[in-house]
């Protein structure tokens, strides 16, 4: 395998370059995913019928709490990747760490929310509106699951392994999905919560 | 849930189909402990990670979907061959027609392509696997135990009766309450996931893997054509993962994306389906023209007339092809402003298309044209596409479909696009490429015979259909009564569809034949054609290339012929190669049982395979696993056996 040092490591093989573009490129078709469930979202986010609107649902509180988390985690994440291309391994585990705090976190407000909506009687049974949240929500709340358990092995890899082209090339891909993860949070808060709550 | 639930019963032609099954998954396993095969199937095929085996698997599976399509279809037609038949029921009817959409054009136009861009990508573009080979065999095991998994519905829980397009509040619930739409979204669903992965795997293997000089503009039309079909798989494919997760939501969880009464909207699925289902028509079509277009210029020894028209009316099919939807439900009511507009864009496809075909007149103009079976099949396609393309421009115009929809003259059109579309580019590229693959020939004469056979068949089973559509013959209706006058031209098609049988059949027969007796001493481009596959030996090396090609232009393995200059030089180098792996078939087999315990609603089971798929995840991500390198002296043996063996020029 010919290794090439006048770039980061993540890139320094050709398999490396391959498996980040073919990232890009399930980024692609992640997109199309969240960009269907938003058009679900929008088509049937007026048919309450008997149960709640989202005026009636939605508070600003846990709402902000969650951005501010997975916000952080993506700058944390940032520092990570940086951290790596340094060669230090210990602040990069260290920052890695608390990126997945901060997700578990999230992940955490997150089940918290969908307790009380249950609570008060908005179930995804209740209304088309309430089916197509509760669906763009799960599905963006599973990534982040799956990203939590991902994670977790990229780290005891790290530990394990240290900075090889293998190890900072998966590091490196995990970044970009939780970027994106961060980028689609910013699409809900601000056409799911923000305009739902106007 | 009661056994005589669980089991479809009461039909003599399902016992059968038991019966059957149950004979073929003994005499499988018995028949490899007998010949001492298992080490062999499993070293050899099911590990396997080499592309072109992958690609011989995915056809396979293809020609055994074909068989099943087939079934279906024969049942259908003789169904239908007489007024007021009792042959089957309504019910049963519904099941078939369903079935008989879903595995022709998922589980057998799908990955037959997807076989042959297998076999043939990463050779024409002068690599020597694929970017990603695990993952490469774990889309063909995903897509296997969904086809698997879809088709054990007709006798385990019954099969999904609502039509391919599985249309709500038909396919609610309420409406279809066995667990066969369960098995259409969960199987789909299986499948689906494989073939995004196809798809971004191929984008990254043609983005980055072509051969030193072979820009873009210097690819093989095939390639090009395959690199913007997975473009459209890759953004077409999502939408198709949505639909089906609400569908299952819809019907196992209660939620209420598609009912009515509770704030859902029906329309929404006609509208998810088709923003997949229309693009999904141009993957399975844009390789065919891929396909023709090599094998036209290779037989009318000429290069393909037009070629940046080519690409360029490629790319704008595949962007027209997303905006195109709703002219498959003109009729359910969204104005004349909407209706218009996809009346315009669904017309204008015609324009690039007409363009090809045009290139392709160009490119026999003059040439010497050589009639080889691929070469007929090529030709056979150019009319008859054309008038399934006309016929479509007819559909197009919003208020005229009024009269055409839902009529057999729909059913007509669709199948004169497809079949001669994708059915004949398939057979096409299967004569084609055969030689490449196994180092010999599939007979002529046979293969000529079963081209007249189905070329002709074709036209006698479809045709009488545009008739009995415009006389007002509806489509998925089972019976019909004989003073509407259907029954003569039904007639007439039955006899079109055993014509069709009787040229498969002559198909399977020559690849028996050619399998024992074609002559095995082959030159390595049998053909005498344009593009880098046939520059290495016949059949294929399992490293592809000993040494990679340098291109300078656009069919250079043609130049180099005409001018005798070798496209590679230098010394071989070890070769590093990927290493066959169980993990895929593992994965493929978790994925089928999960599947199966979904559909059944079976959650602890469902669950625990869950975890098991997630395991294997895990497990990829910490073997540690580098290839392994193919010695120099190797290649050298390797490379004297197939030069020794072929006698070659």
């Amino acid at each position: 395998m010919k290794i090439d040092h006048s770039v980061p490591m993540e890139y320094s093989t050709d398999e490396n370059k391959m498996k980040i573009l073919g990232f890009w490129i399930f980024l692609g078709a992640e997109i199309a995913l969240f960009s269907t469930l938003f058009a679900v979202y929008f088509t049937l986010q007026g048919n309450t019928k008997v149960g709640p609107t989202s005026a009636d649902l939605f508070h600003l509180t846990p709402v902000m709490i969650e951005t501010i988390l997975l916000l952080s985690s993506s700058f944390t994440i940032g520092l990570g990747i940086h951290a790596m291309r340094l060669g230090l391994k210990k602040p990069m585990m260290t920052f890695f760490g608390i990126t997945l705090a901060l997700g578990a976190a999230f992940l955490g407000v997150e089940v918290y929310e969908f307790v009380t909506y249950v609570g008060e009687g908005a179930t995804i049974q209740t209304s088309g509106f309430l089916s197509a949240l509760f669906t763009l929500l799960g599905t963006h709340g599973l990534h982040v699951t799956f990203g939590l358990l991902w994670g977790g092995a990229i780290l005891l890899q790290i530990k394990k392994r240290g900075f090889t082209p293998e190890t900072t090339n998966k590091s490196f891909i995990f970044s970009l999905y939780w970027h994106f993860l961060d980028v689609v949070w910013i699409f809900i808060f601000s056409f799911v919560y923000l305009k739902g709550l106007m | 849930m009661k056994w005589d639930e669980f089991f479809v019963t009461g039909e003599p032609m399902i016992y059968a189909a038991m019966v059957s099954i149950v004979v073929v998954s003994l005499a499988i396993p018995i028949a490899l402990t007998y010949f001492k095969k298992w080490n062999w199937l499993w070293t050899n095929w099911l590990t396997t990670v080499d592309h072109k085996k992958i690609g011989v698997m995915y056809i396979l599976a293809a020609l055994l979907m074909l068989f099943r399509g087939g079934v279906d279809a024969i049942l259908m037609r003789a169904q239908t061959a007489v007024p007021d038949n009792g042959l089957l029921d309504g019910q049963h009817y519904n099941e078939i027609f369903t079935t008989h959409g879903v595995v022709m054009i998922l589980f057998m136009a799908m990955p037959f392509i997807i076989g042959l861009m297998n076999v043939v990508i990463p050779l024409q573009i002068g690599a020597r696997d694929v970017a990603f080979p695990r993952l490469n065999a774990v889309s063909f095991w995903l897509f296997f135990s969904g086809a698997m998994l879809f088709n054990i519905s007709f006798v385990i829980g019954g099969s999904p009766d609502a039509g391919w397009s599985a249309y709500f509040p038909l396919a609610s619930l309420e409406f279809s309450p066995t667990v066969g739409n369960n098995y259409y979204a969960i199987a789909l669903q299986i499948a689906g996931i494989g073939t995004l992965l196809t798809g971004i795997n191929f984008l990254v293997t043609i983005l980055k893997m072509r051969a030193p000089g072979m820009t873009l503009m210097k690819m093989p039309m095939f390639t090009w054509s395959v690199l913007i079909t997975n473009v459209i798989i890759v953004f077409a494919f999502p939408v198709l993962t949505v639909a089906l997760a609400l569908m299952t939501l819809d019907r196992q969880f209660g939620t209420q994306f598609f009912a009515m009464q509770s704030g859902g909207m029906d329309m929404l699925w006609a509208n998810l389906f088709w923003v997949w289902g229309h693009p999904e028509v141009y993957i399975v079509i844009l390789p065919a023209f891929g396909i023709y277009s090599e094998i036209i210029s290779t037989f009318a020894r000429k290069n393909l007339y037009g070629y940046k028209s080519m690409v360029v009316s490629m790319v704008a099919i595949s962007l027209l092809s997303f905006v195109v939807w709703a002219h498959h439900f003109y009729t359910m009511g969204h104005g004349v402003m909407v209706n218009s507009v996809f009346s315009i864009t669904t017309m204008a496809i015609a324009i690039p298309t007409g363009v090809k075909i045009f290139n392709w007149l160009f490119t026999l103009r003059k040439g010497k044209i050589s009639f080889t079976t691929p070469m007929l099949y090529s030709l056979a396609f150019i009319p008859i596409f054309t008038i399934g393309g006309v016929t479509g421009v007819m559909l197009a115009m919003a208020s005229a479909d009024y009269q055409y929809h839902n009529t057999m003259f729909l059913v007509a059109h669709f199948h004169y696009v497809l079949i001669p579309g994708t059915v004949f580019a398939v057979i096409a590229g299967f004569h084609f490429w055969f030689p490449k693959v196994f180092g010999f020939m599939l007979n002529e004469k046979l293969g000529k015979l079963s081209f007249w056979f189905i070329a002709i068949s074709f036209n006698v089973t479809f045709f009488p259909l545009f008739i009995l559509g415009l006389n007002g013959m509806t489509r998925r209706m089972y019976t019909y009564s004989e003073s509407t006058g259907y029954g003569p031209l039904n007639m007439l098609s039955m006899v079109g569809a055993v014509g069709l049988t009787i040229g498969f059949i002559i198909l399977v027969y020559n690849i028996y034949w050619s399998v024992r007796y074609s002559p095995r001493n082959i030159k390595s481009d049998p053909w005498d054609a344009r593009s880098l596959e046939w520059s290495t030996h016949s059949p294929v090396p399992e490293y592809n290339f000993a040494l990679i090609p340098t291109v300078n232009r656009l069919d250079a393995h043609w130049f180099a012929k005409k001018e005798g200059k070798p496209l590679a030089t230098g010394k071989y180098e070890p070769i590093h190669m990927p290493n066959n792996s169980g993990l895929p078939i593992i994965m493929g087999a978790a994925f089928f049982f999960w599947g199966f315990f979904m559909v059944f609603s079976w959650w602890i089971p469902a669950i625990v395979f869950g975890v098991v798929i997630l395991g294997t995840l895990a497990y990829r991500t910490f073997e540690k696993d580098h290839g392994h390198y193919i010695s120099v002296e190797e290649i050298e043996r390797t490379e004297k056996a197939l030069r020794g063996e072929q006698h070659e020029n």
